[in-house]
């Protein structure tokens, strides 16, 4: 088999992206996950992870993250307040000869630190949330959790994106977060190929382009799955043909697969009809994973 | 007495401006010597903690008094440690709202928001 960035089809890290929430991101990592047998599954939706309500994972194991804030030492600090004009963030504000530091504002870039001419501020670590994993049948699951409230989830996609061994040779389904800011960028950054998923609406096709431009900017290899399709004519699609971009597989408007959803049940593993479904959507992503391989090794 | 206002324009009878961070200008109003100056407000177009750096603004220009029509947490906190009392804003009009502080019709601002954190691109 051919390599790519020094994995094969087998090992390919596909990240599953919509430009807003509720499109089927879960619903089809989740489903891949789950048809692929051994593999892994990475909620990068770190503001709401649902993807470990289908799995149900076993044995979790947990991890506190934590990024570094600054702590001020105020005997040091003269009030020159370069920090606080320094942060781009309104991190800092300088009261009655006071410097007051907001945690939950601070981004973490560490400038006020190295900008103090006072060496008034130090480093101090602060928990942002949580990584777990857990196993579900043959499926490692990966979960992301920030705490409420904080700034950026982005600590956690990194540390969920290098907890796992690249020389295991198993696919691997990112499950990423809504739209096409900085968190989703992260989750798609080392990606061999992503998956956009798409509803068939006007505001659909608005979410669409926004991820569309996204995995351009990266030049990544990418294709989409229509989901909730009806009978009627699809906003989504027409795009799709417009632009020359590749449909990987179209999911059906069905009250059966929303209901299983609901009761957090995983379609493959419940009806022949879903997993030949997916099988089918697996063998066509595999299918373009390969012809991407060969095409630009 | 030094009173600070949001308020959308540079003049007297400018509406007060329904954001306290993202306000355009800040009026500060000295009571003694029934001065008036306006000043910019540097956090409007912050990416994020603009009533953080709004209340440095206001304590920064030694104002007693805010008077705005609502306020979120984290410039609550920053007013609080320099002493600054907070009152809820009754009519449109900046001129108004002093004549009636002055006249002790406004109470101390009692809901402070959370903030409309969360809301920007990280």
């Amino acid at each position: 088999m051919p390599d790519f960035m020094g994995r094969s089809a087998i090992n390919m890290r596909i990240a599953v992206l919509s430009g807003k929430g509720g499109t089927g991101k879960t619903l089809v990592s989740m489903n891949l996950a789950a048809i692929a047998k051994t593999s892994t599954y990475i909620d990068c939706d770190v503001e709401e992870p649902n993807g470990h309500l289908f799995f149900k994972p076993e044995e979790v194991q947990e991890e506190e993250i934590s990024v570094k804030v600054p702590k001020v030492n105020s005997e040091l600090c003269n009030g020159c307040r370069k920090c606080v004009d320094f942060c781009k963030f309104n991190a800092l504000a300088y009261i009655k000869n006071k410097l007051i530091v907001f945690d939950e504002v601070c981004h973490s870039c560490g400038g006020c630190i190295m900008l103090c001419p006072e060496k008034a501020l130090t480093e101090k670590e602060k928990i942002i949330g949580k990584v777990q994993k857990g196993t579900s049948d043959e499926v490692t699951i990966y979960t992301g959790i920030l705490n409420t409230g904080e700034a950026s989830g982005i600590p956690i996609i990194k540390k969920l994106l290098t907890e796992e061994s690249p020389e295991t040779n198993k696919q691997t389904f990112i499950d990423c977060p809504p739209g096409s800011a900085c968190i989703v960028m992260e989750s798609i950054k080392d990606a061999d190929y992503c998956i956009l998923v798409a509803e068939p609406t006007l505001f659909g096709v608005h979410n669409l382009n926004m991820v569309y431009e996204l995995v351009k900017l990266f030049n990544k290899p990418f294709g989409v799955v229509l989901n909730k399709c009806l009978e009627e004519e699809n906003p989504a699609e027409k795009f799709c043909l417009e632009k020359n971009i590749k449909i990987l597989g179209r999911i059906p408007f069905d009250t059966n697969l929303g209901t299983l959803n609901s009761n957090a049940e995983i379609a493959v593993s419940k009806n022949e009809k879903y997993q030949n479904m997916f099988s089918s959507l697996m063998k066509t992503v595999t299918k373009e994973v390969q012809h991407e391989t060969t095409t630009n090794s | 007495m030094k009173i600070a206002i949001p308020v959308d324009e540079k003049t007297l009878k400018s509406n007060i401006c329904v954001s306290f961070g993202r306000t355009p200008y800040f009026l500060i109003h000295d009571t003694e010597t029934k001065e008036n100056v306006f000043i910019d407000n540097s956090a409007a177009a912050s990416t994020g903690g603009a009533g953080i750096k709004a209340a440095q603004t206001v304590v920064d220009n030694e104002a007693n008094v805010l008077l705005t029509p609502r306020c979120g947490e984290n410039a609550a906190d920053v007013l609080k440690s320099a002493d600054i009392k907070i009152f809820k804003t009754i009519s449109a009009s900046a001129k108004d709202n002093i004549d009636d502080f002055i006249d002790g019709k406004l109470s101390l601002l009692d809901e402070i928001h959370a903030g409309f954190h969360g809301q920007v691109g990280n």
